[in-house]
């Protein structure tokens, strides 16, 4: 499995998801800068990550200047092609403002930036992302953002929600699962729990959660994030932690 | 401009007339004015400072370049350094407290080393002043705003409170960062025919003087100052911290130096002087963001940029890289062999004075008094008695000194970089160091109240609970920085305090083998309201030699048996039951903090790192600190949501509220406690109770519920 993570002026996240990829056993990983025109064109990337961060400084709006990046062209062609596409936290924003998947990313319901253990459930184990979780699946996946609330207005929402785009919820703990997931889990505020969101066609998943800040071990807040990266490795046919 | 405008004293002026043969013109008076303010030079404190013992078994590079460097024993080098940056915080909250993050990471970057970790110390008026909280959000939003930002994570931090820092809070910001042992980039490297080069942001109006602003009080004149405030773009050092480690990684310059106070002036001129080189910088040639005279240009703190040095074949390469980063590049000077500082604009010298008058500032002895009132102050009141042991205790939680303080770091990215081994708002901070199964810790300790009623004992007891701190996590102490928070020098009480503050922390530090490797002094913290206490801060190093020896709290489980280790009683001398509880309205500090004792604190410190290299011995563990034994009881029963049932054999009220010495609580499950008993052997430790219950009980004391200290230390407010 080859993985590009782009690296936007101000991502901050890029280092940290190839270090997980890496750990997991699941490289190569090329770090590909902003104004290229392209992945390489032999050996194209199966997986393109958009990685946590301040992109362009977050000047403007979260994600707005990276979404018209040069990069992005390829990244669009890519995700055309069927290839597997994934935002994290400021790639989630990028990925919205660019388009790729519906909905916005607000500041969180306190104005504030939340660093936070967080629990998430696990809505579509159907996902090339998600296959190797148990449909309902709790997991602790770090959040770290300042505008993470997901927002869409109603009609949309509920055409999102019967589509099953949702695949991942704020939750109770697994300690709690019966008081369920929803808004009123939610830390930021995002409507109806909203933690993550697939596009119809299934390869293009944007979370605000970091499943890469809960792969390496022996570190705060666990390694639920393994599961992420083992079902993204399975796809591939590469077995990570299981091989 | 006039010398005094410039900051320099009538025999100050004599002096550089005495030295040059000649009297400065304008701008050489300006320079040298800066060069020789107390926040360059360090004119007070060079003295005292050189009681800091400077030598460690694991010390690679002490005081005298941007940052200290101890060795992790793995190739890797572990630089770290704490900066004040009090004055602009108290006029300018957020980008004073922003710029402070700013400053100390390019601190760490100036080493060579990628900016690893951030922490900060902060001192606050009492929250329930509108202006200190105003003031306190403004600097936690400015820390937040530009450390998540830049992607360096803040792990951890202290914050202190007391009316005597309203208008004068001070904000102490901590970076450390990993650099590869062989990589250590120093000051002293620059040769004759190198190039000088400004890299990252133009040059502007920006924070101009602001050296000189922070070595004088603050007052209502120039509080209204904003001139002398630096304005952050954390953007832009993201870039400029990739560029310069790319810079390094490909080998194209020789030495950097960050821009901090003094901007241009401070940066050339120290590489110059530290090199033993002269230097010439081309005023026209420095990237401006608007028209600005040379002094203004060579006292700008602009933020966001650094002077490299390199040889000129490398010129080429370097402009090429600053362009991939969009960063500015600027080739603004040439090392000379002439010892001399020299600035041309259109061909002409406009400053032409030796290197050396700029870097040799002339110290200054003040005369030293201890302070009306000294002795009165060290007497602990007799007879002091709690009337209400159960609500003192709920009062110490649920104020801002117990109190979880998750408002303020829930705000802060403390997991970026993939290093953080400890959650924020423990008792110390922990990362993973690279290539390697061991952590650095680190205790950032500050005692301003027993550093007012006995400045040598208050100094010595900050210094020994950091040390404690470490030793009870299971990491050996191997280098302190610190920042020296403290009023005028010129007034001889203070100078006094200052000295003996000195003083206990060097002792501590010889008597712990713990080297001082790095700090910065900030003088002049008073209003017109008064000074403040005396605020020395520390943050010692520690290395744990595996993860898997980290000890931590919280973690208690029913039917464990509770030990205190060390002595059972400390002192109620300016505890923090003494001063919110004895006399709540006045909240005076009064009467010393216990004597130090250095037999006590190596053995304890032995003691606890044997422990915790038992990794088969179940232990939850906490020093006792602020609050003492019935704080650090109370914080073990809210964390792992457990009872107690304690019995003390005398006097349970000073054992339960007194603070200072080696003491701390270990939590043991009942088939471990010979094995932990063993780990003690030849130190006073005792079996004082068991967990279980819903309550802390201790007998014939006082009984609260668990869920009541729970809703004290998760209910208060920033």
């Amino acid at each position: 499995m080859r993985t590009a993570v782009v690296v936007f002026p101000g991502s901050n996240c890029d280092r940290d998801v190839e270090r997980a990829i890496l750990d997991m056993g699941l490289g190569p990983v090329d770090m590909v800068w902003h104004d290229e025109e392209g992945f390489h064109e032999h050996n194209g990337p199966e997986l393109v990550v958009l990685p946590g961060g301040f992109s362009y400084g977050d000047y403007l709006r979260s994600g707005a200047l990276a979404a018209k990046s040069r990069i992005m062209k390829a990244v669009r062609a890519h995700a055309e092609g069927g290839g597997l596409l994934l935002g994290i936290c400021n790639g989630f924003q990028i990925l919205t403002e660019a388009g790729l998947l519906p909905g916005a990313l607000l500041p969180n319901a306190n104005l504030r930036f939340i660093c936070a253990p967080c629990h998430i459930r696990v809505e579509r184990s159907d996902t090339p992302f998600t296959k190797s979780f148990k449909d309902g699946q709790i997991v602790q996946f770090p959040i770290a953002h300042h505008e993470g609330l997901y927002f869409l207005p109603p009609d949309e929402l509920a055409a999102l929600e019967s589509r099953g785009h949702v695949v991942f919820r704020y939750s109770a703990p697994k300690s709690a699962a019966s008081a369920g997931a929803g808004e009123k889990f939610s830390p930021n505020g995002s409507l109806n729990g909203i933690a993550g969101v697939i596009n119809e066609r299934g390869n293009v998943l944007g979370l605000m959660p970091h499943p890469e800040r809960a792969t390496l071990k022996n570190l705060i807040r666990g390694a639920d994030g393994r599961i992420f990266w083992n079902s993204v490795g399975e796809h591939f046919g590469v077995w990570g932690d299981k091989k | 401009m006039n010398y005094r405008d410039a900051g320099l004293s009538d025999a100050e002026y004599a002096k550089v007339n005495d030295i040059l043969g000649r009297e400065p013109n304008e701008l050489e008076t300006a320079l040298i004015g800066v060069m020789w303010s107390e926040h360059c030079s360090y004119k007070s404190t060079r003295r005292l400072l050189s009681k800091f013992p400077q030598t460690g078994k694991y010390l690679v590079q002490g005081p005298g370049e941007n940052a200290g460097v101890v060795d992790c024993r793995s190739g890797w080098g572990l630089a770290f350094k704490v900066e004040s940056h009090n004055h602009p915080s108290a006029v300018a909250p957020y980008q004073g407290a922003a710029t402070g993050v700013g400053g100390i990471i390019r601190d760490i970057l100036a080493m060579g080393a990628r900016p690893a970790a951030s922490m900060d110390g902060l001192f606050f008026g009492m929250p329930d002043s509108g202006k200190s909280r105003v003031l306190a959000e403004g600097i936690v939003d400015g820390i937040a705003g530009y450390g998540n930002a830049v992607g360096v994570p803040t792990i951890g931090g202290k914050t202190f409170y007391d009316p005597c820092f309203e208008g004068n809070p001070l904000v102490n910001a901590f970076n450390c960062g990993f650099v590869r042992l062989d990589k250590i980039v120093s000051s002293k490297t620059a040769r004759p025919g190198d190039m000088a080069v400004l890299l990252g942001s133009k040059t502007g109006r920006d924070g101009i003087a602001g050296a000189s602003f922070a070595s004088r009080e603050l007052n209502e004149e120039n509080r209204g100052s904003r001139g002398h405030i630096q304005i952050g773009d954390p953007f832009e050092e993201k870039l400029l911290i990739e560029c310069c480690l790319d810079l390094l990684d490909q080998g194209l310059i020789v030495s950097m130096q960050d821009m901090g106070a003094a901007g241009i002036l401070s940066s050339s001129s120290e590489i110059a002087h530290k090199s033993g080189t002269g230097i010439e910088i081309f005023c026209e040639r420095i990237p401006l963001r608007e028209e600005m005279e040379p002094w203004e240009i060579f006292l700008s703190e602009s933020q966001e940029r650094m002077l490299l040095i390199l040889s000129e074949d490398k010129l080429g390469a370097v402009r090429d890289l600053a362009r991939h980063y969009g960063l500015e590049c600027a080739a603004v000077g040439t090392i000379t062999d002439d010892g001399r500082y020299r600035v041309v604009r259109d061909g002409v010298a406009i400053a032409d004075i030796p290197v050396s008058v700029l870097g040799d500032a002339p110290p200054v002895d003040w005369p030293e008094t201890p302070p009306a009132g000294m002795a009165e102050r060290r007497e602990v009141p007799k007879g002091m008695k709690s009337a209400d042991p159960a609500a003192d205790l709920i009062k110490l939680i649920g104020s801002v000194y117990g109190a979880c303080r998750e408002e303020i770091w829930r705000q802060y990215d403390c997991q970026v970089q993939l290093r953080t081994a400890a959650e924020p708002g423990a008792p110390v901070s922990a990362l993973r160091i690279p290539d390697s199964d061991s952590l650095v810790a680190f205790a950032m300790e500050a005692e301003p109240w027993k550093c007012h009623t006995d400045p040598k004992l208050g100094a010595m007891e900050t210094m020994a609970q950091s040390i404690r701190t470490l030793a009870l996590c299971g990491a050996e102490a191997i280098g302190m920085t610190n920042c020296l928070n403290f009023p005028s020098p010129e007034n001889p009480e203070h100078y006094y305090v200052l000295s003996r503050c000195v003083e206990g922390l060097a002792a501590v530090c010889r008597d712990m083998d713990c080297p001082v490797v790095s700090g910065n002094v900030s003088l002049y913290n008073e209003t017109p309201r008064g000074a403040v206490y005396p605020s020395p801060l520390v943050v010692t190093a520690g290395i744990v030699p595996h993860y898997i020896y980290f000890v931590s709290g919280g973690h208690a489980r029913e039917g464990d048996l509770i030990f205190l280790a060390g002595p059972a009683v400390g002192s109620l001398g300016s505890s923090r039951w003494q001063v919110l509880c004895s006399d709540p309205e006045r909240m005076t500090p009064r009467g010393a903090t216990l004597r130090y004792d250095a037999e006590a604190e190596i053995a304890f410190a032995a003691h606890a790192l044997l422990t915790s290299k038992k990794a088969d011995i179940k232990k939850s563990a906490r020093v006792v600190a602020g609050g003492g034994l019935s704080v650090a009881l109370a914080k073990e029963a809210i964390l792992s949501g457990q009872g107690m049932t304690i019995e003390l054999e005398r006097d349970p009220f000073a054992a339960m509220f007194s603070e200072g010495g080696p003491r701390a609580v270990y939590i043991i499950p009942p088939a471990a406690a010979d094995k932990f008993l063993a780990c003690w052997e030849g130190f006073p430790v005792a079996r004082i109770g068991q967990v279980g219950g819903k309550s802390l009980v201790v007998k014939d004391f006082m009984e609260v519920p668990v869920g009541v200290l729970q809703s004290a230390f998760y209910g208060t407010k920033v």
